[in-house]
């Protein structure tokens, strides 16, 4: 615990210093070159805006008008035989499509049933163990310009599901119930 | 195609449910919510973008970053296999992993978008994903991760006995599931040559 404390404050300051005194060593314009790849920063930020625009404000529409909860509890009879707890059910439905909505499912979750509850254990594991994969795909594709997603969001949305599953086998073995 | 299918159904079946549900109202806020939630996240993007593409490029150009490509190849060359093993894109592949797996998304995205730009150009500029890019951002969604840190905060705020006891299995589930997404991807790769496409 100590360690990944440790690693998670020194880490990005120990990065900085390194690239710095690589840079200097080389000798490398550090500060020009710094400036150069900012400009290139605003760019990409601005060039993202109607992405993520499109996609956000279909997902708000889509959980706003109550469809998304309708499919959740359409859903439930078939996921709930597998074993898995229904109060876990939307989140995994939730995960790969918005990030802030299932962070908000976790912490109801966690409030509800205890940090240190089955229900609890389970939903930190799903939200940590994977990224939004509709965002990933609309951030690094839309940063590009590529309107196309070939075969990625299939694959994005099955290794979803696997880290689901995993995640309930995984909490369970180390857990108990 | 498959984007625009799943964009256009999420919006009608939205206003649909909204026009049964008499939930109407709140789909018109949440309309002009999502689309200001967006434009803040872009902004907000810029400070970060523009911090780390700084530090990157005096990494780049320091020839840091090839040195991590250098040390990436072996496993880099299996997973990805079109681009040339002393290409930049390797290196920014590689630093987007560790800061995805320290948990870092923020300093994460601007390196995720610096690859794609890379295997962009690896692929003359096309407007199609290449087949590293597929890959790449297939890795992306399922990402190995060290430190949940955002999880772990909020085991905190709820009292837990132990905020990081969740590291051990979220550290495990991604693995696997990383492990999943290379091999989903091979699969589907193998099944668009058979087509012909690609």
């Amino acid at each position: 615990m100590y360690v990944i404390q440790f690693l998670s404050l020194w880490l990005i300051p120990m990065v900085i210093a390194c690239i710095l005194l690589h840079g200097t060593y080389k000798r490398v314009p550090t500060y020009e070159a710094f400036v150069e790849g900012g400009k290139e920063g605003i760019q990409i930020a601005f060039s993202l805006i109607p992405y993520l625009v499109g996609m956000l404000v279909a997902v708000s529409v889509f959980r706003a008008s109550g469809a998304l909860d309708f499919f959740i509890s359409y859903m439930k009879p078939f996921i709930v035989p597998l074993g898995l707890p229904p109060e876990v059910v939307p989140l995994a439905i939730i995960r790969p499509i918005s990030g802030t909505a299932s962070l908000g499912i976790v912490t109801d979750l966690i409030a509800t049933y205890g940090p240190d509850s089955f229900i609890g254990r389970l939903a930190s594991t799903i939200q940590g163990s994977t990224e939004t994969t509709l965002y990933v795909l609309t951030v690094y594709f839309g940063a590009v310009g590529i309107r196309k997603m070939g075969d990625a969001l299939k694959v994005g949305l099955l290794a979803d599901l696997i880290s689901f599953i995993v995640s309930f086998f995984i909490v369970l073995w180390m857990f108990g119930k | 195609m498959m984007v625009n299918l799943i964009w256009v159904a999420l919006l009608l079946i939205g206003l649909l449910f909204a026009g049964m549900n008499g939930t109407m109202k709140d789909v018109n806020e949440a309309m002009f919510q999502g689309a200001k939630e967006a434009v803040t996240i872009s902004i907000g993007l810029i400070s970060v973008l523009v911090f780390w593409l700084g530090l990157m490029k005096i990494a780049e150009q320091s020839g840091l970053l090839s040195f991590f490509a250098h040390l990436f190849r072996p496993i880099a060359k299996k997973i990805f296999p079109e681009v040339p093993s002393d290409h930049p894109a390797l290196g920014y592949i590689l630093s987007n992993m560790v800061a995805n797996m320290f948990g870092l998304g923020n300093a994460a995205t601007p390196l995720g978008i610096k690859a794609m730009e890379q295997l962009k150009q690896l692929n003359g500029q096309k407007d199609e994903p290449s087949r590293s890019m597929i890959t790449f951002v297939a890795l992306n969604t399922a990402s190995i991760t060290l430190i949940p840190a955002t999880v772990i905060s909020i085991r905190m705020t709820y009292h837990s006995a132990s905020p990081g006891e969740i590291i051990g299995t979220t550290f495990v589930a991604s693995l696997i599931a990383t492990i999943s997404a290379i091999m989903i991807d091979r699969a589907f790769y193998i099944q668009r040559r058979k087509k012909g496409g690609m």
